[in-house]
């Protein structure tokens, strides 16, 4: 499995093939299109992230020691965006995902999505997640 | 017509920025108008040489601030042709005139069993003042249904009213879908109940000339930023009947007996509702803003205003699969719609890119999302600086939308 930070560059050189927003946005898009569906039993209002004015599900389970994550939303380009988010935090360890600083996001010129007012929520998304790596490093040392 | 709309558009400085690399569109005056250049030098020649505390001191400037404040306010309350200029009173802006209202009327005028009107149109702060009340007082909000084309039922608003009805609080002009409500007509049928009427006209007042004593209504609640002004101001017009016989909002009743030195000042009109240093350089701006209508005729831009509105959603209803939210008669300036199936939040975020700025979500009007049985929509909202080619690029950088979605 890869590290956080190889799919982070991995992420960043794709995006570098991009010279202008439209092929960008295409890409995520794409992306969008692309993300494995997140299982329809999951997909209930407890799974959803507030704070985002596109809906986002978001649900982890724990095996093996790996957070596994799958998501959906109402909004495609919001799609694209957890997509990546998926690629680098599912199937990775909890501490990995604690403390991953998410250099990417900036490099790949979606820093405008983490602003705080920002509505698609990618912060609330970012939170969520590596909530949930905490909730299940903590279930794990206390057994 | 005598209206030169690229002369105008030099009175507002931030309109001739490139955003993204394009020509900024502002299409989201629903949220907030630019400044022109007057509004924005009066604040600053205000603070720099104006500035003082108002109605406090004896010094020169503080007696010409204070001068300036009340003529501020008398300009304001002709504007709207309120009958005493003591019946406005300075707000930070809509959301709090309606919640000046909701606290200092409802706490005096509504009692338990009435029933407060809304309708299904309003804007959160026309919404959740009034239910808090009613949970406080036991009461009950009563909500005028609207039809498909986002229209108030009027049949309906006159069943729900009754002798238990403490007050009917309706907007002028809808946010989300630009409907003009009847107002003129639902104040008079509340009136022959003996019901007043608050009136949120954050969206009305600056696409045509609003007369208080005309309309007749008890109050109507405005926000300068709205209407070309600053920020963090607004006024709240109200019948001096009501006003006189409401209690404080901010200092609160029991407080103003005990600082007994300062009673008279609170005491009276409309003093009794401006606890506290007053935004000074707002209200001054504010009024910069009112001249600057004035000047320009509201006749004339209301007219520009009303072709450019026709013009910009006749473009967009030739855009196929493209749906208008809102298609009352009388409608004005607000433009709210749906591309096909894609998300607005994806075709807003599209748009900005093209250095568009439209607004998109359910624009503080959850209610009324949910009776259309839509996440939100994409609004673009004009006024007068804005023109056909601007309407122009927008139906372009929609085609786009299309086209990397569809
Ligand atoms: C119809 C309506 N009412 C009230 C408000 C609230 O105005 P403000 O935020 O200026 O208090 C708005 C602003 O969006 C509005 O459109």
């Amino acid at each position: 499995m890869m590290k956080i930070k190889e799919i982070e560059s991995q992420i960043v050189e794709e995006f570098d093939n991009f010279d202008d927003w439209m092929d960008k946005y295409t890409y995520l898009i794409e992306m969008g299109k692309s993300l494995p569906l997140i299982e329809n039993e999951f997909k209930i209002d407890n799974n959803l992230i507030s704070g985002c004015q596109s809906k986002v599900w978001l649900h982890a389970s724990y095996e093996n020691g790996k957070v596994i994550f799958t998501a959906d939303s109402d909004a495609i380009i919001t799609k694209g965006i957890i997509n990546l988010l998926i690629r680098i935090f599912s199937n990775q360890a909890p501490d990995d995902i604690i403390n991953a600083d998410l250099n990417f996001i900036s490099e790949i010129g979606l820093q405008e999505h983490l602003s705080p007012t920002r509505s698609n929520g990618l912060l609330s998304m970012i939170k969520q997640m590596k909530l949930y790596a905490l909730v299940f490093k903590t279930k794990m040392q206390n057994q | 017509m005598n209206f030169d709309v690229n002369k105008i558009r030099k009175d507002f400085p931030i309109l001739s920025q490139k955003i993204y690399g394009n020509p900024l569109v502002y299409l989201d005056n629903a949220a907030s108008t630019q400044k022109p250049a007057i509004v924005i030098d009066t604040i600053s020649k205000y603070y720099s040489g104006q500035n003082s505390n108002v109605h406090r001191g004896v010094h020169y400037l503080s007696m010409m601030a204070t001068e300036a404040f009340e003529n501020a306010r008398k300009n304001i309350a002709d504007f709207i042709n309120a009958e005493n200029s003591n019946e406005l009173i300075f707000t930070s802006g809509t959301t709090e005139s309606i919640n000046l209202v909701a606290h200092s009327f409802g706490r005096k005028f509504i009692s338990e069993g009435d029933n407060i009107i809304i309708s299904t149109m309003e804007h959160h702060s026309n919404i959740v003042p009034w239910q808090i009340l009613c949970e406080e007082k036991n009461a009950k909000l009563s909500v005028i249904p609207i039809n498909e084309e986002g229209e108030i039922d009027f049949e309906a608003f006159g069943k729900r009213l009754n002798e238990k009805t403490g007050l009917v609080a309706i907007t002028h002009v809808s946010n989300a879908l630009g409907t003009v409500n009847p107002i003129k007509k639902i104040i008079d049928l509340a009136h022959s109940f003996d019901v007043p009427v608050l009136i949120d006209g954050a969206q009305g007042i600056s696409h045509f000339k609003v007369d208080v004593s005309e309309l007749d209504c008890d109050f109507y609640c405005f926000s300068a930023h709205k209407m070309f002004g600053p920020m963090g101001i607004g006024a709240l017009y109200g019948k001096e009947k009501y006003l006189e016989k409401m209690l404080p909002y901010k200092a609160g009743g029991e407080m103003i007996e005990k600082v007994t030195f300062e009673k008279t000042t609170f005491n009276k009109l409309p003093f009794k509702f401006e606890a506290g240093t007053p935004n000074v350089a707002g209200v001054l701006g504010f009024n910069a803003a009112i001249n600057y209508l004035k000047e320009l005729s509201i006749e004339k831009t209301s007219a520009y205003e009303s072709e450019l509105f026709k013009y910009a959603t006749i473009a967009l209803q030739e855009i196929e699969g493209l749906r208008i939210i809102g298609t009352a008669k009388e409608k004005i300036s607000i433009i709210s719609f749906l591309i096909g199936d894609i998300h607005p939040f994806d075709a807003g975020t599209i748009i900005d890119k093209t250095g568009i700025a439209v607004r998109t979500g359910h624009h503080c009007a959850e209610p009324l999302m949910d009776r259309f049985q839509i996440p939100g929509t994409i609004r673009a909202s004009f006024v007068f600086y804005n023109t056909k080619e601007e309407v122009d690029s927008l139906v372009k950088s929609i085609i786009m939308v299309k086209n990397m979605f569809e």
